[in-house]
């Protein structure tokens, strides 16, 4: 069932094949032949991106709120090269996209040739997997054994490098049931005797805490629903890193918010004070942690997750399980339930007022007030105007990111889209390009500061040549919040290149690129002001002069342990030691 | 301690040894790594331990099944238990890694190294040269009126012993091949 034709025209078949509807690319002389087969085609959606890094970027966007793999289109040499952040960046936090890189041709390969790198090379730490194709032939194969690999297991960015005379060259097609199982068949079950373990401390718990991560998301729908399936049923209480934020409601009554360096104070001293903890494809991350030596010191752990080497490579799990986190939350349910749905309910309705006493700290507390509009109120505002929406939020890196997770609610998996891992200042932005091109009739809202969205503010072109609705909500501080604050705590108030004192205009910048901008100062405009962003049928960018020198809390000092966590401004000099200090 | 005690024993049969003990001790252990042979592997395994730090002692690499196209990495590292499993489970994630073998933990495994050593020097060091090169079972297969060339084959212990013993004799030069390691028994 093979058949003859270019390796340009089988980019655009397998993508076919795989069920791809869009790709954001940026065209260049080695992928030439693949954009005229993009041309003469109207299936796959091309969206021209302004920079590589944002292709990608948008590829994640597209893939975390849809679920499906997203996919980017780049040249050779510089169009490889700036795509390694967006590479990284999914990396970290486990997305499945697939790039595709046009390359050199095969006998140029090692000349230096113009607009040569060495792109698997250089992508290879950053990518779950890669390959260089040097026969038209593998071409299909490859394809769609990126696709299997980014999406199977842990997910994770691929690359396929395609030089240009492979792309010119005739070859044999085969479809994606052609070609035959890759032996990467991560595994997805778990251990029976080891979810058996799990149920068995469930039900002698005295206080227990759920700790999910991304992987809850990453595993689908399914598995979200079977966490709050759990979750409500057992009546233990639920905290999530960011990255999993969404996978159970934050309405939901057993939501303790997010925990972590900026987590809830609820949260944090309900993971050091819990005597089962039980994370669900989370990864004890270092922002999660805090010092590793006292955390959670009184704790059985229990580790769900579909990597092995997540497992026991910070904190020392007692009953791992290994698998997809859908599958074992089935199982752990279903023998739950068949051995008489038991919990130590006396004891675990202590621990609940326990957390009420925590709850009652109030750790998000702040007090609008004055001329200038505080961050927190303006995120409580656009929360408050549009949590009934069909919304996605989006967030650039920071304080804004923090107050983003700690002040809007997230009532559904995949309406997050955030960079943990990496950090990636600029990613916010063009995620959210890739969300409203998913989503077109959605509201995609980008909570950013107003330095990170510079990072990637050539992206206005995108969103206004094809009229993407995006919305660019900047708390502007004027300063690097996050890194000034770090410089207030440890630095002794030296704000070192922290701020910018050439911003632009906002609101011109907008309209130079033919879209909306607003401006807000006063907290007695901010309303109506949120309210004309969200009738504008176009990209806007609002700028929201906020507070500058509004700190992020609570917090967790560097080196130092979830129950020793700083709720306000009182006391934050000489908090962290020198050994605190050399952490990040 | 918790109180939740986990029962004895009750995941002996479980698949999941994957409880290092945190311990400090710095272990040696040889892995075999089996791999699709295609272009990159290598420097994907060797990426993986110089960008996450992990030692490698020894390296040997080459396809044993020209069929299959695959290859067997043979690589002796250090590191406490918990850096061990690191490595081996972080070996088993890369895609083109077909299979990870720790042959420490399967039992005291077979393990042989290739060397060559030039040894230059006339009249009395010549003769001595010969006579330990016999101890030790080295092979002669250079020579010139001043200078040996030897072959030893031995695992690492027996052909550091072979320098340490030619080094005051005249150890002009030697190579090594690296480690090659498989598990004893039928299996």
């Amino acid at each position: 069932m093979s058949k003859q034709m270019t390796g340009a025209q089988m980019v655009v078949k397998a993508l076919r094949d795989q069920g791809v509807d869009t790709i954001f690319g940026y065209p260049g002389g080695a992928v030439l032949p693949i954009y005229d087969e993009i041309f003469q085609q109207a299936e796959i959606k091309h969206i021209l991106v302004r920079h590589e890094q944002a292709a990608v970027h948008a590829a994640e966007g597209y893939a975390r709120s849809t679920g499906k793999p997203g996919v980017a289109l780049v040249t050779s040499g510089p169009g490889a090269t700036n795509a390694v952040t967006g590479l990284t960046d999914a990396l970290m936090d486990s997305i499945p996209i697939v790039v595709l890189s046009g390359q050199v041709p095969t006998f140029m390969i090692g000349s230096d040739a113009f607009q040569e790198a060495d792109t698997v090379g250089i992508t290879r730490p950053c990518t779950k997997h890669n390959w260089l194709v040097k026969e038209t032939d593998r071409l299909p194969k490859v394809l769609h054994e990126a696709f299997h690999v980014a999406t199977s297991g842990r997910p994770g960015p691929v690359l396929v490098d395609i030089p240009k005379d492979i792309q010119f060259a005739n070859g044999h097609y085969t479809g994606p049931k052609q070609v035959e199982t890759s032996h990467y068949q991560p595994k997805l079950k778990g251990d029976a005797e080891a979810i058996e373990q799990l149920v068995d401390l469930m039900e002698r718990a005295e206080r227990p805490i759920f700790y999910t991560g991304g992987g809850v998301i990453n595993s689908g729908p399914a598995a979200s629903q079977l966490l709050r399936e759990l979750v409500d049923a057992t009546g233990f209480p639920i905290t999530s890193t960011l990255m999993g934020l969404g996978a159970y409601p934050a309405s939901g009554a057993k939501w303790l918010g997010m925990l972590g360096m900026h987590g809830l104070y609820e949260a944090n001293m309900a993971m050091h004070g819990c005597d089962l903890m039980i994370n669900v494809g989370a990864r004890f991350d270092d922002r999660i942690t805090g010092v590793i030596s006292a955390f959670s010191p009184r704790s059985t752990k229990v580790h769900i997750d579909i990597d092995p080497s997540s497992i026991n490579k910070v904190v020392k799990a007692d009953v791992p399980i290994l698998g997809d986190v859908g599958h074992v939350l089935e199982d752990a349910l279903r023998l739950w339930k068949a051995r008489g749905r038991k919990t130590n309910a006396g004891a675990v309705q202590k621990w609940w007022g326990q957390i009420e006493e925590w709850r009652k700290i109030d750790c998000l507390k702040f007090t609008q007030s004055g001329p200038t509009i505080k961050p927190q109120h303006a995120l409580a505002r656009l929360e408050a105007l549009t949590k009934d929406h069909d919304r996605y939020i989006c967030t650039e890196v920071g304080q804004h990111q923090m107050w983003a997770a700690q002040y809007l609610g997230f009532e559904a998996p995949n309406r997050w889209m955030t960079s943990g891992g990496l950090g990636t200042m600029g990613y916010g932005f063009p995620a959210s390009i890739g969300v409203q091109v998913a989503h077109p009739e959605a509201l995609v809202i980008n909570v950013a500061g107003e330095a990170s969205w510079l990072m990637n503010m050539q992206e206005m072109g995108t969103a206004a040549q094809y009229r993407l609705p995006v919305k660019q909500f900047i708390l502007n501080n004027e300063r690097l919040g996050m890194v000034r604050q770090w410089q207030e705590l440890l630095h002794g108030e030296r704000y070192s290149h922290s701020w910018s004192e050439a911003l632009p205009d906002f609101v011109k910048l907008a309209e130079a690129f033919g879209a909306k901008g607003i401006q807000c100062s006063d907290p007695d405009d901010l309303d109506e002001a949120i309210k004309e962003m969200l009738a504008y049928d176009g990209p806007v960018v609002f700028d929201c002069l906020v507070e500058k020198h509004e700190n992020c809390f609570p917090m967790i000092p560097s080196g130092k342990a979830h129950n020793d966590m700083l709720l306000g401004d009182a006391e934050t000099q000489g908090v962290i030691d020198a050994k605190g200090s050399v952490l990040v | 301690m918790s109180a939740l005690k986990l029962k004895k024993g009750s995941t002996s049969h479980s698949a999941y040894n994957l409880r290092p003990n945190f311990s400090d001790v710095q272990e040696r252990h040889t892995l075999a790594v089996l791999v699709d042979n295609e272009a990159g592997v290598l420097a994907r395994v060797i990426g993986l331990f110089s960008g996450r730090g992990y030692n490698i002692e020894s390296l040997t690499v080459a396809e044993v099944d020209h069929e299959g196209h695959t290859s067997r990495i043979t690589v002796v590292t250090t590191g406490t238990p918990q850096v061990i499993e690191q490595i081996k489970a972080q070996l088993g994630r890369i895609v083109s890694v077909r299979d990870v073998h720790d042959l420490t933990v399967e039992g005291k495994p077979v393990e042989r190294e290739l060397a060559l050593f030039k040894v230059a020097g006339t009249g009395d060091k010549r003769i001595e040269a010969l006579r330990l090169a016999e101890i030790f079972r080295a092979n002669v297969v250079d020579s010139t009126l001043d200078s040996f060339v030897f072959e030893i084959t031995g695992d690492v212990g027996k052909i550091e012993a072979f320098a340490d013993l030619m080094r005051p004799i005249g150890l002009v030069e030697m190579a090594r091949t690296g480690v090659a390691a498989l598990a004893r028994g039928a299996e």
